[in-house]
């Protein structure tokens, strides 16, 4: 099997051979793909990128949801995912808070959108997210749009590249979530998002960089 | 409890002492119930299965004018298990039946030319399954029952185009005794008979319809593991050696 | 199994003409359903399938959840203008039982326990039946799951086997599904050589099986091929 080639569920890629396995299962030595999608072999690693799916949560992750609701001591947040996570008071809060007293919509409330991190992924998918990271912030405003969550790095680029050259073209003000959800306000808002889709729609064409570039004008 | 009973699988053995091919004790009682032209009831190793048989005169189906009907119904009433609610037939019960009236069916046990009554007038053999107890292998059970109620069910006479009923003219022209035998898979281990405890533990069974000449007129898998085609083999052989044991009891 | 006083085999020929190890044309598309998940349609000769998979997606009411896998759903229907007689709409006790047995013959190919809390549902409808439907519709879920990015073992492919008269046939059409001596459905994780699914109506013997469900796994391998090709073309990535 060699890189960058489509495998499907059950599809042998190679010997273990010590290696970290993702979205692969193993029989004894043998280890074989679990999903569609694309591999990735190196020293340290075996790894199908999904080609399809959810947004399965990773801590670490930066993502963008959607206060769902609130409860005493936290938020439930809609991450685009088939969980939900929890956002507890005190990743959210500086602050000492008495909630017998204050009401936590003070601080986020229901429809509210913020960039956040993935802190916790138990077994059982319990999620948390914290915003007690240098680049999580309540994003006011704008609009959300949904794409395959696998084409989120396309859409950010090498080196952030063509996520930094829609932003120059358009002005708009652009968070991407690894979740697949991303966030636009301001500039050229229509310009940014047919951009966007179009990345997310031709992903595996070569040139895209420079369609883009000329889709977005002068 | 589940763990406590893989252990002992694991180890080779069952929890209430059994072998891998040994079957609970099996009590068969038949013409219980006298206002059904045939019924038995099955106790296997407590799990209750009570079968009734109602015959009726109706229409034959239309590409097979000349052939009685059989229809096979199965209820999991609501004294059979904490988990019943009542209502219509689930997709266990449904099942149940299904693979009850194949058995049958497929089995060619009724002669249902012998079931023809006059043009567009045919006998119609209703099996009705009432389980009171679900304590494992309910499909063995119900085979069980719905087959000796069959063997001891008589047809009515018929006076005035109506039916007489408790006066009979015959017994229900039955042929064969076909058996089911449920076969369980668990480590490479194949178990028959699988109480309550084993079959939350296992879940890949085969069942099998085994007919007097060793011929298999049905097959069902259920569950979700896996049998590789030796697995299947290995099943039938076994199937095939205890439905002689369980026809003895017919 | 009714009688029929049409033979079903005439010199060495089915009534469709083909040979007895016959399949009839194989179709397969992917991705046709843009609201679902994933989606697929697969026909063999006259028998089509359509499925499409929504999830993992949360699964409410929260008690039918299990902590530590996830469920999945199968809805099997007969659409009612696939068969010659009018079918009503409504779920039919053959339709709930195929659901069943449909749902634990995928299930054993589906890595569950990666959505623990959740569940994949599968909605499978017959198009147009010519025998063999519940085979016909596995195949294209198969399609629809890994479309959707559902981790699996292997695909899961199936077929239909049997005899007519005294001759053991695969892929049955409608009347050698009515008519037949016997007929067996099976399902497998080809590569594995593992059966998920195995249903048998007739009067068998264990040689016979045995025979036919060789003939099954050899016919699966085909399917399997062709499952995998449709993917890959779908699918296909130039590189950059």
């Amino acid at each position: 099997m060699t890189q960058r080639e489509i495998v499907l569920p059950g599809t042998y890629i190679e010997e273990r051979k010590g290696r970290k396995i993702v979205n692969c299962y193993v029989e004894g030595e043998k280890v074989f793909s679990k999903v569609l999608g694309i591999l990735k072999i190196s020293d340290e690693e075996i790894s199908v990128v999904p080609l399809a799916g959810k947004y399965f949560p990773k801590v670490g992750d930066r993502i963008i949801g959607r206060i769902e609701e609130i409860e005493v001591s936290g938020w439930w947040v809609d991450i685009n995912s088939p969980y939900r996570a929890f956002l507890p008071l005190a990743e959210a809060v500086e602050e000492f808070v008495d909630v017998r007293r204050v009401d936590l919509s003070r601080f986020y409330d229901i429809d509210d959108i913020i960039f956040c991190k993935i802190t916790k992924v138990t077994k059982n998918k319990i999620i948390q997210v914290s915003m007690k990271d240098m680049l999580a912030r309540k994003l006011f405003g704008g609009i959300t749009i949904k794409i395959t969550p696998y084409k989120v790095p396309r859409v950010i680029g090498k080196g952030g590249s063509m996520i930094e050259l829609i932003k120059k073209k358009t002005g708009s003000e652009i968070y991407v979530g690894q979740n697949g959800v991303i966030w636009i306000k301001g500039g050229k808002k229509e310009k940014a998002i047919e951009a966007i889709l179009t990345i997310e729609r031709e992903a595996h064409i070569s040139g895209l960089t420079e369609k883009i570039a000329k889709m977005l004008g002068e | 409890m589940e763990e406590f009973v893989k252990e002992y699988l694991n180890q080779g053995k069952r929890i209430d002492g059994r072998g891998f091919k040994d079957y609970r004790q099996i009590e068969i009682k038949h013409s219980i119930v006298s206002k059904a032209e045939g019924s038995a009831f099955v106790n296997l190793g407590g799990t209750k299965v009570m079968a009734g048989v109602k015959l009726d005169i109706g229409e034959p189906f239309p590409d097979s004018p000349n052939e009685g009907i059989l229809i096979v119904n199965a209820e999991f009433t609501p004294l059979s298990s904490p988990e019943i609610e009542p209502g219509p037939p689930g997709e266990e019960a449904i099942e149940l039946a299904r693979i009850v009236d194949r058995v049958i069916r497929e089995s060619e046990a009724i002669e249902l030319e012998k079931l023809f009554i006059e043009n567009g007038k045919v006998w119609i053999v209703y099996i009705d399954l009432a389980v009171f107890d679900i304590r494992g292998n309910l499909t063995d059970a119900s085979v069980l029952a719905a087959v000796k109620a069959l063997l001891h069910t008589q047809i009515p006479k018929i006076e005035n185009e109506k039916i007489v009923r408790g006066e009979f003219v015959s017994k229900l022209p039955v042929v064969y005794k076909p058996v089911s035998v449920t076969i369980g898979k668990y480590n490479g281990n194949l178990l028959v008979d699988l109480n309550k405890e084993e079959e939350e533990v296992i879940d890949t069974k085969l069942v099998v319809g085994v007919r007097d000449d060793d011929k298999i007129c049905t097959m069902q898998k259920q569950g979700i593991g896996t049998f590789s085609l030796k697995d299947v083999e290995n099943v039938l052989d076994l199937a095939i050696e205890k439905s002689k044991e369980l026809r003895r009891l017919l | 199994m009714k009688k029929t006083d049409i033979p079903l085999i005439v010199n060495g020929r089915r009534i469709d003409g083909r040979l007895p190890e016959e399949i009839r044309e194989i179709k397969m598309s992917v991705g046709e359903i843009l609201n679902a998940d994933g989606s697929a349609r697969v026909s063999f000769g006259k028998t089509e399938a359509i499925v499409a998979v929504y999830g993992p997606r949360a699964l409410f009411p929260k008690f039918l959840q299990e902590s530590d896998v996830g469920l999945v759903r199968v809805i099997y229907s007969m659409s009612p203008f696939s068969v010659d007689e009018r079918k009503n709409p409504a779920p039919d006790r053959r339709s709930i039982e195929i659901s069943k047995v449909t749902k634990e013959a995928l299930s054993a190919a589906i890595f569950i326990e990666d959505f623990p809390k959740a569940v994949v549902d599968i909605y499978e409808n017959i198009v147009q039946a010519d025998g063999s439907t519940r085979v016909t519709a596995i195949n294209a879920a198969s399609l629809a799951l890994a479309s959707a990015g559902i981790p699996m073992k292997d695909l899961v492919a199936a077929c239909s086997v049997g005899k007519v008269g005294d001759t053991l046939i695969v892929d049955l059409n409608g009347k050698e599904d009515n008519y037949s001596e016997a007929d067996m459905a099976v399902a497998m994780m080809p590569s594995k050589g593992l059966i998920t699914l195995l249903q048998m109506d007739g009067r068998l013997t264990k040689e016979e099986i045995l025979q036919l469900l060789k003939k099954a796994e050899e016919v699966c391998k085909k399917i399997y091929e062709l499952q995998k090709k449709t993917l890959l073309e779908k699918f296909k990535v130039e590189e950059d």
